[in-house]
């Protein structure tokens, strides 16, 4: 058995002018979890759904679990498991129903069926809402169902694709501590996500992509590395002080910052958070107040403002048209 | 996996695949009577306009009407129950769950079998309406209740083949709702191109060739012999031969028409 549970190869998909996946490799060792990040119509849940077996790619090839998956799909369908934007629950069911359904589907007996929807409902705290319409659901459970829906087969590689898009902090908490348990019983598993700190708190390896290409790899430490492990931010109390600061700024991390001149905020890539009280002293020193003076995670525009050189274009196509 | 990963799908699983989620539609009607409201409402409509509106024309009576045309009315209910197969289909297949159960280890027909066989229930309940509200009206089986079942079996066999016809088309236009009206014009040849409401020795020569092959007369011809009396087995088997050689081109055209829907 290979080493890695996801191994893609150039993986090229068209949607008529659209260029979705534009040589997209993708590696993910067994048990790991990979974090594919990326702006809206980058190409994720396109890669998504051809590592699913649900899409067929133009180009390149892909083996999940040593089978391929084109010629092979049946078998990878029997290894994974799929969450997102577009693969869910059925609306008109409650809870229980979708998981029993499920359940039969993959060759369970009835109470086969039942006995592992129940234990999945509690672990996804639905057993109390578990006979009503899934319709009635918050965000919240809804997104624990369509997970609780994709675990029923106790799958071997998880797709989740933006899996708290939408969610609240308490609920993407949650989702966030399935996906580490699943981890923990060794599940391989790859998520798309837009956000940055989900990347970093979830993953061990990220692939960032763009316009269907891949721009960076690594460990999320190697990521920071080269963006900034964090973000200094500063804006002036007047717009005046923009360029003394911005100097200074410059001064101390040896790279310009970025200047934002429609909200008066400059940032700027820091290494050292002890850089932060430096900033204080010299701007007090300069005799210049600042409104806003933090530090925190890079944005996913500054990764690719760094990865780049461009800010992420949003490109509503490319992901609007998987069908 | 619970079972050791299969790497392909016999003709048995797909059948099991395909009951499973004929439970689902049945679960979904349960559930939603209210999408019942067609194959209830329009029996009623059928009998009430034909066998008073025509009947006196075409029969002398309503009563005498009543009688004949009740086994060719059972046929055209069901013809037009079949449409809401492809409607609810296509509207179905734009929902998350489809891409769930196309990702899973599962044939890839099972949804399509699925949501046909699921049909059986508005089947049953467009005849239970037609035949009760006929009875109310002074219709009476002239033979037995096992004859009576045989009617009613055919009857369903038959819709069950013509819902293929209806995934087809369901799965070949992209809007829903462009699907019963593209329906339609197929199944108004079908059931008024026949001998349901007028003896075929009535009408012009071209059309009485199309109402003598017509699948829709057999089948009226044979229910006629086994609710009132008389010879049906022989119109019952050309019956089934057509609605077998309808699945025999309509289920591939079905499934072929699905995969590129989906892609």
């Amino acid at each position: 058995m290979s080493e890695l549970a996801i191994e893609a190869e150039g993986l090229v998909k068209r949607f008529g002018e659209t260029v979705a996946l534009d040589g997209v490799d993708l590696a993910v060792p067994r048990g790991k979890v990979l974090g594919v990040l990326g702006p809206n119509g980058a190409g994720k849940t396109t890669a998504v759904r051809v590592l699913a077996t649900l899409l067929r790619a133009d180009e390149g090839r892909a083996v999940v679990g040593g089978f391929d998956v084109v010629e092979q799909a049946t078998a990878v369908r029997g290894l994974v498991g799929l969450t997102g934007q577009y693969a869910s629950v059925d609306e008109d069911l409650s809870g229980a129903e979708n998981l029993v359904l499920i359940g039969k589907l993959l060759g369970l007996s009835k109470a086969e069926a039942k006995a592992r929807a129940a234990e999945l409902l509690e672990r996804f705290e639905l057993t109390e809402a578990a006979t009503r319409s899934v319709k009635t659901y918050s965000g919240g459970m809804r997104r624990r169902a369509d997970l609780a829906a994709s675990l029923v087969g106790r799958p071997e590689v998880l797709y989740l694709d933006e899996p708290t898009t939408g969610l609240d902090p308490h609920s993407r908490n949650e989702v966030w501590a399935t996906v580490r348990g699943l981890v923990d019983e060794g599940v391989t598993v790859l998520l798309t996500t837009q956000y940055l700190e989900e990347a970093d708190q979830l993953a061990d390896l990220i692939t960032v992509i763009d316009h269907g290409k891949v721009i960076a790899n690594g460990t999320p430490n190697d990521l920071k590395r080269r963006t900034g492990s964090q973000t200094l931010q500063v804006r002036p109390s007047l717009a005046a002080d923009l360029a003394a600061v911005a100097e200074i700024l410059r001064q101390l991390t040896g790279v310009e910052p970025i200047t934002n001149t429609e909200s008066g905020l400059l940032s700027t890539p820091v290494d050292n958070p002890v850089l932060l009280s430096t900033v204080v002293r010299r701007l007090d020193e300069a005799g210049i107040t600042a409104d806003e003076l933090a530090l925190r995670l890079p944005s996913l525009d500054e990764v690719f403002l760094t990865l780049t050189g461009k800010t992420a274009k949003v490109d509503k196509v490319t992901e609007g048209s998987p069908a | 996996m619970t079972a050791p990963a299969a790497h392909t799908i016999g003709p048995v699983q797909a059948v099991r695949h395909g009951l499973v989620l004929a439970g689902r539609s049945i679960t979904k009607i349960r559930k939603t009577p209210a999408s019942l409201l067609d194959v209830t409402l329009q029996p009623i409509m059928f009998l009430l306009l034909f066998v008073y509106l025509f009947g006196g024309a075409i029969a002398g009576s309503s009563d005498e009407y009543l009688q004949m045309l009740l086994p060719g009315l059972m046929v055209q209910n069901i013809a037009f129950a079949s449409l809401g197969t492809g409607m609810a289909l296509s509207t179905d297949i734009s929902k998350g769950v489809f891409d769930r159960f196309r990702a899973m280890p599962i044939a890839r027909s099972a949804p399509l079998v699925g949501a046909v066989l699921g049909d059986v229930v508005r089947f049953v309940v467009t005849l239970a309406v037609l035949i009760t509200f006929a009875v109310v009206l002074g219709f009476r089986v002239q033979t037995d209740p096992v004859r009576f079942l045989i009617a009613v079996a055919l009857m369903i066999l038959f819709g069950l083949c013509l819902c293929w016809v209806s995934v087809f088309v369901g799965m070949l236009v992209k809007s829903p709702q462009a699907v019963p009206g593209t329906l339609t014009a197929f199944i108004l040849p079908l059931t008024f191109g026949s001998n349901v409401f007028v003896p075929a020795d009535t009408l012009p020569g071209w059309l009485r060739v199309w109402v003598d092959v017509n699948p829709v007369t057999h089948l009226t011809t044979a229910a006629r012999g086994l609710l009132l009396g008389g010879e049906w087995a022989g119109n019952a088997a050309i019956a089934f031969v057509w609605g077998l050689g309808i699945v025999a081109v309509f289920f591939p055209l079905a499934l072929r028409a699905y995969r590129r829907r989906v892609g």
